[in-house]
């Protein structure tokens, strides 16, 4: 066996850890709680590992796709070819790094839900599928198996929400799961139009990228289905305007899921748009890609103001997301190589961000049972540990330099800035309302006369410390020392159809 | 040629409907479930004839009907259709009546009219297995003979199944004057070398068949009966409504578009696809009202006939390839729908059996009360709205791929349109099982073995078809094959 096999194999553990151990709570009754919990965080330490290993043996200045495995799946059969359907596996340097990204934010989630009391067998299968979904989208190098994972993260959503969720939880769930599928309907006609025009008989994403780079399908081909993908996963990745199940979807969710939904599954949109939407469709991109840029802009700038006027935390962190998701599309729409590298840095730099907020809004939220800020005062006064943490993410968020945030937002402004100049410029607007958003936050929260009311709030506990020192570290690896993210990225961005260095 | 050999299965239920009578009126005082089972055991014994035709060269009985893969493909699906239905039954029809045999003996001989559906090739054949199957299901329907409900939905079902009957007849009286032939292979050549002042006649022809046709699977606007027949029918006869009678409507529909129609393509192929997009888009926002679980059912299983249809009317615009991927790929969904609706009625049965409440809201709290019958539930609900891990996924991804021409890039998006439509009220029921608690007083119950084993087993069909469909899609793809190869070599019309 080649390293390379040996290396698919590895790909396929990670993406066999959730589902088999999701199999295996299935089996076991849920009056053993202990043993639901305990096994799921091995399972959630497993994947950890091994999502790292992914991420560090990534190797740069090779071919940009590793790590392949291919298994023959649905073959000769009806309109399917030689090798029709595969389980074919296989990263890339952006995949490479949101595996990593889903490893980290997968272990914390895991951590926080410890104290779930209410059905946690159920809890923890379905969000075990999440996790697989997740891992899928980002290993699949085969259409069909693309799609299956990216619908399996939107099958337990609804559930997940609904049952374990908070505020106006039933119709948070449902406006999500409905938005999302709705999302889904656009890519199903997609794939049916580009499978179909392609004629190969075959979902191999390469071979259709293949197909999409050498003009067997037309230029008006593209350009009239390249919408059907980029509105699709827009969607998800919180596409401005349709975004509103975000704000929403995310005050519902019970902590955990918040953090993997704005932390890793809306990154799956802005995935998809590169995996289908630029790599299939290369002309199609090229020719709707100023739409999105505009869209991105505005949503970066609106999502900021959003923020600005809410006063419930979680709906402060969706709106910041909304703006956040609203850069990465900016800098994916500028088409502009280090733009696009700075998007990719994006997804990551938000993605553990944006967990780490969810994650200690779920501790205050637990003890206090409101997110309202105006109720608050003076918490750092009872809960040191939690006002850094969250300082460190509300500044990452900002974009100070030394975090990941600036190092991400730095590639982007600049890359925008060489070919679309008042965009860049609207970006740089829209983070100074990011820093406004939070400082308010800061001040309102953190400082002044302690409430009495709060006087016995606990500080972050263990499982909160432990996850969240684990995402305070991502923040400051990546705006340290960049270079490990940065090459990974940019060696795959610059292979990618019409990147323009 | 008549080589009484081709028809043993049906033999074996036929000799069985009978012996089930015969040993009901013997013993008068033997259990009700016994007769149950017998039947379910006779129904394995069917699957086990018929599967020994597997690997055989197709044969011709008078050239009426035929034995070969496709047929051999829809006779395993009855029996095990059969079966399933058996063990649904057992327990609930021993509560009810004092009389059983007789319906088991008409789930046998309906099962008996579907093989019969699927391997005519001769359109009076074809007529009279569908009567067959129609005239038990009118019964079955009706079977309690005390309940208003059942009188009521059964009585509908004849009217308007008898007006259908007609039209069908009608149809099939118009195409013979045009053809002069009632075999398919006939009507293919007839159809390819008629002259132009024949069009009228055949467009009659073609509406009036495919009205009938649309009766019996329940297309929109034939699709009146379902609802009421659905929820007036005892509860396994719901289920075999919405498995049995659809897939023999379908198992003629197939082999008669691809050799008797598929000369003549350019005249019904746009009804079809006109009625297939009706029937998904009415029957899945019809289905967004309901309150009653077996309405919801009936109305989202109306919705299913639509996309089903899409591939039908691939049929018709595509080339041999295209119409042998549209069988093969509607052929795999087919049975998909068939496992995940009677994974679903098994579960529901159970549940039924404890609450005797068949509105959604009946449901709730079900994911305390019984929390694998939710799960079984659910998993179905999903694999009918085509989400990953289920059948549904995989199915209906390969059957709109095959369907997905040019031509038809519209209807296969109003059709993944309406799939999206479909997930809202499965969640309604998904809502009531798992957000709200239980009534008060309900507490947990146990599952009868029997049901809980079809329900885990069907389950467990529902992911492996979803997961891993190449086994029965390679069935498929032999069965439409069949219908292929040895098609007449009669050329498409030229207009």
């Amino acid at each position: 066996m080649t390293l390379e096999e040996a290396q698919g194999y590895v790909l396929l553990a990670t993406l066999a850890t959730p589902l088999v151990t999701a199999a295996i709570l299935v089996l076991i009754p849920s009056r053993y709680r202990m043993a639901h919990r305990y096994l799921s965080l091995a399972a959630g330490a497993v994947m950890l590992g091994l999502s790292v290993y992914v991420f560090a043996a990534y190797q740069v200045g090779h071919d940009p796709i590793q790590m392949t495995l291919r298994w023959p799946w649905v073959e000769n059969v009806a309109f399917l070819g030689e090798k029709g359907v595969s389980l074919y596996l296989g990263v890339d340097g952006i995949s490479a790094l949101l595996t990593l990204l889903n490893g980290i934010v997968a272990f914390g989630g895991i951590l926080v839900s410890w104290k779930i009391d209410y059905r946690p067998k159920d809890f923890f299968i379905l969000y075990l599928l999440l996790l697989t979904g997740v891992y899928g989208t980002f290993f699949a190098l085969d259409l069909f198996f693309f799609f299956f994972f990216y619908e399996l993260a939107v099958v337990p959503l609804y559930l997940l929400i609904g049952v374990w969720g908070s505020t106006r939880k039933e119709y948070g769930a449902l406006k999500l799961t409905l938005y999302l599928v709705a999302g889904s309907v656009l890519i199903w006609i997609g794939i049916f139009a580009v499978v179909r025009e392609a004629g190969l008989g075959t979902f191999s994403l390469p071979a259709l990228w293949e197909a999409g780079q050498s003009g067997a399908l037309s230029p008006a081909f593209q350009k009239t289905f390249f919408p059907f993908f980029a509105l699709g996963c827009g969607v998800l990745a919180g596409l401005w305007p349709f975004h509103t199940w975000s704000p929403d979807g995310h005050m519902s969710a019970p902590t955990a899921v918040s953090m993997v939904h704005a932390g890793v599954l809306m990154k799956l949109g802005a995935f998809g748009i590169i995996r289908l939407g630029i790599q299939i469709l290369p002309q199609g991109a090229e020719f709707w890609m100023p739409t999105l840029l505009v869209l991105g802009t505005i949503g970066a700038v609106y999502g900021a103001v959003g923020a600005l006027t809410q006063r419930d935390f979680k709906l402060i962190s969706g709106y910041s997301s909304v703006s956040h998701m609203g850069y990465v599309l900016m800098g994916l729409g500028t088409l502009n190589a280090v733009a696009m590298t700075g998007a990719v840095l994006q997804m990551f730099s938000h993605g553990v961000m944006t967990a780490l907020v969810f994650l200690l809004i779920g501790a205050i939220y637990d003890q206090a049972h409101t997110r309202d800020m105006k109720d608050f005062g003076g918490v750092a006064k009872v809960m040191p540990l939690w006002v850094i943490g969250y300082v460190i993410a509300g500044l990452a968020n900002v974009g100070l330099p030394g975090l990941s945030g600036f190092t991400a937002e730095f590639h982007i402004f600049v890359g925008t800035f060489r070919s679309y100049p008042v965009f860049g410029a609207l970006g740089i607007v829209a983070a100074a309302f990011a820093a406004a958003y939070m400082l308010r936050l800061f001040s309102i929260v953190f400082f002044g006369p302690l409430n009495p009311r709060w006087a016995s709030l606990r500080d972050a506990r263990p499982v909160e410390v432990i996850s969240g020192g684990l995402l305070i570290l991502s923040i400051l690896a990546m705006g340290l020392y960049w270079a490990p993210f940065v090459e990974r990225v940019s060696g795959t961005v610059l292979h990618l159809p019409g990147v323009a260095n | 040629m008549r080589d009484y050999s081709l028809f043993i299965p049906e033999y074996i239920a036929a000799a069985a409907a009978i012996g089930i009578v015969a040993i009901e009126l013997i013993w008068p005082r033997l259990r009700k479930d016994v007769l149950a089972y017998l039947t379910a055991a006779v129904a394995l014994a069917w699957l086990g004839a018929s599967l020994a035709y597997l690997g055989r060269a197709p044969k011709e009985f008078m050239g009426v009907l035929v034995v070969d893969e496709f047929t051999t493909y829809f006779r395993a699906l009855a029996a095990g259709i059969v079966f399933v239905t058996c063990l649904l039954s057992a327990q609930y029809l021993r509560r009810r009546t004092r009389e059983a045999s007789e319906y088991y003996g008409l789930l046998l001989t309906a099962g008996a009219g579907m093989s019969l559906m699927a391997a005519a090739r001769e359109l009076l054949t074809a007529y009279l297995a569908l009567e067959l199957l129609s005239f038990s299901l009118y019964i079955l329907v009706g079977f309690f003979r005390r309940d208003l409900k059942s009188n009521e939905a059964s009585l509908k079902y004849v009217l308007l199944g008898g007006f259908a009957s007609a039209m069908l007849l009608y149809g099939i009286s118009i195409l013979y004057g045009i053809a002069g032939d009632t075999t398919y292979a006939g009507v293919a050549e007839a159809l390819a070398g008629r002259s132009s002042d024949t069009d009228v006649a055949a467009i009659a022809a073609f509406v009036l068949i495919i009205a009938g046709l649309g009766f019996k699977v329940s297309a929109v606007p034939f699709h009146t009966w379902a609802p009421d027949a659905y929820t007036g029918a005892p509860v396994p006869i719901t289920a075999f409504l919405s498995t049995a009678s659809k897939a023999a409507g379908f198992a003629l529909i197939l082999r008669l578009f691809t050799s008797a129609f598929h000369t003549d393509p350019a005249e019904w192929r746009w009804l079809v696809a006109v009625v297939a997009a009706l029937t998904i888009v009415f029957g899945n926002l019809v289905a967004i009202q309901q309150t009653n679980f077996r309405r919801l059912i009936a109305y989202s299983s109306i919705g299913q006939v639509g996309y089903m249809l899409v591939p039908v009317a691939a049929l018709g615009y595509g080339d041999a390839d295209v119409a042998h991927a549209a069988t093969a790929a509607l052929l795999l969904h087919l049975t998909g729908y068939i496992i995940s609706t009677l994974a679903a009625f098994a579960a529901f049965q159970a549940a039924y059996d404890r609450t005797a409440d068949d509105t959604i809201p009946g449901l709730r709290g079900l994911a305390e009360t019984q929390p694998f019958l939710a799960m079984v539930i659910t998993i179905s609900l999903f694999s009918f709205a085509g989400l990953p891990i289920f059948a549904g996924f995989a199915t209906k991804l390969f059957m709109f791929q095959s369907a997905a021409l040019p031509e038809l890039m519209w209807l296969v998006g109003i059709a993944v349109a309406a799939s999206f439509i479909s997930l809202y009220y499965y969640l309604m029921v998904m809502r009531q099982m798992y957000l709200f608690d239980p009534p008060e007083g309900a507490a947990r119950f146990r599952v009868q073995p029997a049901l809980w084993a079809a329900a885990a087993a069907l389950m467990l069909g529902v992911i492996f078809v979803g997961a891993y469909p190449q086994p029965l899609f390679d069935a498929a793809d032999s069965a439409a094959s069949a219908l292929f190869e040895h098609a007449p070599a009669a050329q498409v019309r030229e207009r």
